[in-house]
């Protein structure tokens, strides 16, 4: 699939605003001015861009609990995603849900998790409806490796299989499930491998690059639009910070994300890869790098002082009717 | 004289304690050690909040991380718990008991009564539940009324350390099916509890605070916010007697129905939904057998009908306050005669 | 501190007291009072009791009022001369008000901590009160500890060192009781004072307490300087049998209520958190086997196995017990031998050292010297 050079501008723009969005958040975090539980996608984000890429506004994607790099890769609004981790009125979700529930089903985002598989079963519903009413979408679920061992993920595989879904699995597979690592918990070598179980493709590819993500992507998408059935998609790839903000990590390895970061930085590989090859200009990037950074400091700046939702808001939304 | 020790410590001694004491109890659940398979610590979590840390080095290959796969882990447990052991097995919050609930109340709770009264399930489900951490609809929720509502299942919601350190060992020396849920707010709360092994039976309310006036009938976490209540309106001279649960199922009916038969008046404050939990339960059986006792109608303090939210001002004001008892305990004075 | 003036404070009874209700003031501003009268009735969640006059003088002012709650230490009235101008009052109480601090919550130094020790294999909890003298070893009852002594302890303490044990199988002491004989309770005293380097003890032992005291003059006669027996095992073999039987079989408040109240001639002082505590107590692994071995041993059948009204008077012996004592009855006062001074108080019960606080301490630091 050929990518113009708006497209890798593009995409390059998403990785870094999702880049930034998250170190922005590691480090307001640790202020304590945010609420709950943030888990981060630093690191990640050649996975979710490379995917959603492919994707319009009637495609779905069901994500994670790391799930703020799925929603900007799906169009989410910045600053409302911000909005709503501060846990403000007008953040996406009004400030109920907060960064594991983040959602926008107008952009087809259908919601951050905070259930481990909550998401494979219900892309088998929004393939479903898509097939039916003949929109042509897709349904994508974002899987970690520790989902892919979920009861709902293998019912998934199965459901959409046999009934010839427009669904694509994709299992990020970032080593570990909180501090469990993938090396134990999968039985098989490559959680791709279970693919072939369930009589679909299984492709295995490097997470760290885009390029990589986007092809493989590319042609599970293209065959579920032309109703061939669902795929499996597993990108290998690494989180940067803990599990979630507070995590002390005394799991990993000595300078593990230190290397990590050196070697395996998917934005650094794009833009190695982008200007050696004389497609773009490094001052190209570093302008977006200097937007993304402006445009994050501007939603945690409104974020901060937007105002928090009220007691009216306390029994609303409960039901559409009652 | 007793020691003083947190929630979490008391939760952490008696499972050690009933591990050392019957090699048949194992400890089962996602990161219960933690750092299985990686290049660092091993024992790197001990659960999300490091209730269960340590408990590897000290029994190895009977603490057993497990994959995120909650049916098969929990129905694994409640399995081997038929078949000679007694696995003590951590369903991380109670909200992911979607995910296994076929496991708990079609099996483990059925068996004894399905199959004639042969068998028995001596397995422990110790999960957290509450709100208060801002960990929004999926993590906060009070879903021990759901499993209250099944035979075969008990229910125990300590509001203490030392309760927990008793309970827990109750619940695991027990032969049946038993749901422990640990209120998340809870884990630093410091309380004295002995160092020994002790078990704390089932089915006996805790009178927390004596009182003439009114009776705040109560559990988990509420228990403090009754308390809190209760003094503040002590210096109005309104006297509260709280009454704590302690466990669901079996529920401690009779010191339900003394406490209402001394005060006349009756207060239940339950930070679950307000549909069919435990205060529409306790409102019911009050109705049922002391109706005569009552001087005024019941008042009902709980959660709205409303998911948790997430945002701080939403869920404080979710979660039932002093205030809120306070208000009820006045309420119920004035409509009584 | 103002010449002459004395205040009264809230006592700490017992070692997790904090604070304490005013239940009632016993005597009226002006009154006099001799050393010992008993001058404010005080409630905590544990127990009900009467605070004592220190000291001989006028009672002048109530401080605190009925209902109010104070820390231990909290101010509750002042003694003080009749020539005490009653400015100098205001004054000092102001002082104090302005100066006092509540104990905090968990601070150490509140209060004397036990300690432990180890005799024949098995950790012994004991806490010591006071210097100097023949010291004194407090030993407790079938299923009680050292926190029976809360009304005694301070005030034996006040001419003497006193030690109260908790017994194997009791309080926070190892719960392995042997064979769960007087005789084996008798050598873990022995050993106790052994460890603690005491050559002779006055023993004060209460019920079961009493035999071990009995038991000790009789093994070592010369290692005893008196011994005290308040309402005590060892002197007859009447013994409600039922009660040590219901004590150790009632698993919960409402079965064990009725049987720990037979102990007070007021079943109003059996309150909730004195029932929880014996629960607390009674449901610690090895609690219930413990005291189960102790009644096969102790009261094998309802009988008391081991009489030793010989014994008493072989040492300088005293005797005190509650006419209605329910547990062991009085009865086993009558025709000890000569020499035993013997008290039986009216309408007292088997907890008499705990209801009749005063007199009890009164007759005990008599006897002592
Ligand atoms: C049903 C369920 N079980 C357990 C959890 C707790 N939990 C949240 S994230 C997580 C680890 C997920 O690992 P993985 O799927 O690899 O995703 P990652 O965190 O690595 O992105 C666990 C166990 C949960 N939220 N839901
Ligand atoms: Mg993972």
């Amino acid at each position: 699939m050929q990518l113009s050079r708006d497209d890798l501008l593009t995409a390059y723009r998403i990785m870094r605003t999702i880049r930034e969005f998250e170190e922005r958040l590691h480090v307001e975090f640790a202020t304590g001015d945010i609420p709950g539980f943030v888990h981060l996608y630093a690191g990640e984000e050649a996975s979710g861009v490379g995917v959603c890429m492919h994707l319009d506004d009637r495609d779905r994607i069901a994500s994670t609990h790391r799930g703020h790099g799925h929603c900007i890769a799906k169009g989410c609004d910045v600053d409302g995603m911000m909005a709503e981790i501060y846990g403000r009125r007008d953040g996406l979700c009004a400030g109920k849900g907060g960064s594991m529930h983040i959602a926008d089903l107008d952009k087809g985002m259908m919601g951050a998790n905070g259930i481990v598989g909550g998401g494979p079963p219900l892309i088998c519903g929004a393939g479903l409806a898509a097939k039916q009413l003949g929109t042509g979408g897709v349904a994508i679920a974002f899987v970690g490796d520790g989902g892919s061992n979920q009861g709902t993920t293998f019912e998934s595989l199965n459901l959409a299989s046999v009934w010839n879904l427009p669904c694509i699995f994709v299992i990020e597979n970032n080593g570990y499930a909180e501090s469990t690592s993938s090396k134990w918990s999968i039985a098989c070598d490559d959680a791709a491998d279970r693919a072939s179980g369930f009589n679909m493709p299984g492709v295995v590819v490097d997470g760290h690059d885009f390029f990589a993500v986007h092809e493989a992507a590319g042609e599970a998408i293209k065959r579920a639009r032309e109703g061939a059935g669902p795929s499996l998609l597993e990108c290998k790839l690494n989180r940067y910070y803990g599990h979630f903000e507070g995590d002390a990590q005394t799991y990993r390895g000595q300078d593990e994300v230190k290397k990590l970061r050196e070697s395996r930085d998917c934005l650094a590989l794009f833009r190695e890869n982008v200007t050696s090859a004389g497609l773009l200009e490094g001052a190209e990037l570093d302008a977006i790098d200097r937007e993304a950074l402006a445009q994050i400091d501007g939603a945690v700046t409104k974020a901060k002082t937007a105002p928090p939702p009220t007691a009216a808001d306390l029994l609303t939304d409960v039901y559409v009717t009652y | 004289m007793a020691r003083t020790a947190t929630y979490q410590q008391a939760i952490n001694e008696a499972l050690a304690q009933e591990m050392e004491r019957d090699e048949t109890v194992i400890v089962m659940g996602e990161d219960v050690a933690g750092g299985l398979g990686t290049d660092g610590e091993r024992d790197a979590w001990g659960g999300p909040l490091g209730i269960t840390k340590g408990l590897y080095g000290k029994y190895g290959d009977r603490v057993m991380d497990t994959p995120i796969s909650e049916s098969a882990f929990i129905g694994a447990a409640v399995g081997a718990a038929t078949a000679g052991l007694r696995p003590v097995a951590e369903l991380m919050f109670i909200d992911f008991m979607g995910v296994c609930f076929d496991q708990i109340f079609n099996q483990a709770a059925k068996f004894r009564y399905m199959f004639g009264g042969k068998a028995e399930t001596p397995v422990v489900i110790r999960t957290m539940y509450g709100a208060g951490l801002r960990a929004a609809a999926q993590h906060s929720q009070c879903l021990y009324p759901v499993f209250t509502h099944i035979p075969g299942l008990k229910v125990v919601t300590p509001a203490t350390p030392y309760d927990a350190k008793g309970l827990l060992i109750q619940a695991i020396r027990d032969n049946d099916p038993v749901i422990f849920c640990e209120h998340k707010a809870l884990y630093t709360l410091e309380g004295d509890v002995p160092e020994e092994p002790y078990a704390l039976p089932f089915g006996e309310a805790n009178i927390v605070r004596e009182g003439d006036d009114v009776s705040i009938v109560t559990l988990g976490r509420m228990v403090h916010v009754a308390t809190e209540a209760a003094d503040a309106l002590s210096g109005d001279g309104i006297e509260c007697e709280v009454v704590d649960l302690r466990t669901t199922s079996p529920m401690d009916e009779d010191t339900i129905l003394e406490t209402v038969e001394n005060t006349g008046r009756l207060v239940v404050l339950d930070e679950a939904h307000p549909r069919c939990n435990m205060a529409t339960d306790i409102a019911a059986m009050v109705c049922e057998k002391a109706f005569d006792s009552l001087k005024g109608p019941i008042k009902q303090v709980t959660a709205p009908h409303t998911p948790v939210p997430f945002a701080d001002t939403l869920e404080d004001l979710y979660i039932p306050d002093a205030a809120a008892v306070q208000k009820a305990v006045k309420a119920v004075m004035e409509s009584s005669k | 501190m103002s010449e002459g003036i004395r205040p009264i404070c809230m006592p700490k009874w017992g070692l997790s007291m904090k604070e304490g209700k005013v239940a009632g003031w016993l005597v009226d501003e002006g009154d006099a009072l001799a050393p010992g009268d008993e001058v404010i009735d005080i409630e905590t969640e544990k127990i009900s009791s009467a605070v004592e006059a220190a000291d001989a003088g006028v009672l002048r002012r109530h401080v605190a009022q009925e209902g109010d709650v104070l820390p231990v230490g909290g101010l509750l009235g002042i003694v003080a001369d009749e020539g005490v101008a009653d400015g100098d009052i205001d004054a000092f109480v102001t002082d104090f008000q302005a100066n006092f601090v509540p104990p905090e919550d968990d601070d150490e130094d509140s209060g004397p901590a036990t300690e432990t020790v180890e005799v024949a294999g098995r950790n012994i909890r004991y806490l010591t009160k006071g210097e100097g003298g023949t010291p004194a070893i407090l030993i407790h009852g079938f299923g009680g500890d050292l926190n029976n002594w809360l009304f005694n302890h301070d005030a034996l303490a006040a001419r003497r060192v006193v030690h109260a044990l908790d017994l194997p199988g009791h309080g926070s002491s190892a719960k392995d009781v042997g064979d769960g004989s007087v005789g084996f309770f008798a050598d873990i005293v022995t050993g106790f004072a052994d460890a603690l380097g005491i050559e002779q003890a006055h023993l004060v032992g209460h019920s079961m307490g009493g035999a071990i005291a009995l038991a000790v003059a009789r093994a070592a006669p010369a290692r005893v300087a008196s011994i005290t027996l308040i309402g005590s095992a060892g002197l007859g073999s009447d013994i409600d049998g039922d009660y040590l039987e219901g004590f150790i079989a009632a698993e919960r408040r409402k079965d064990l209520k009725p049987h720990v109240e037979k102990l007070f001639s007021d079943p109003a002082l059996v309150t909730r958190q004195l029932v929880n505590d014996l629960l607390a107590f009674k449901r610690i692994d090895g609690v219930t086997a413990a005291l189960g071995t102790i009644r096969e041993a102790f009261a094998p059948g309802g009988a008391q196995a081991e009489v030793m009204r010989d014994v008493a008077g072989s040492v300088p012996t005293l005797v005190i017990w509650g006419a209605g004592d329910r547990i062991i009855p009085a009865s086993h006062a009558d025709g000890l031998p000569d020499g035993v001074d013997c008290t039986v108080l009216d309408s007292q019960g088997h907890m008499v050292q705990m209801e009749a606080a005063t007199e009890v301490n009164r007759l005990i630091d008599e006897r002592l010297g």
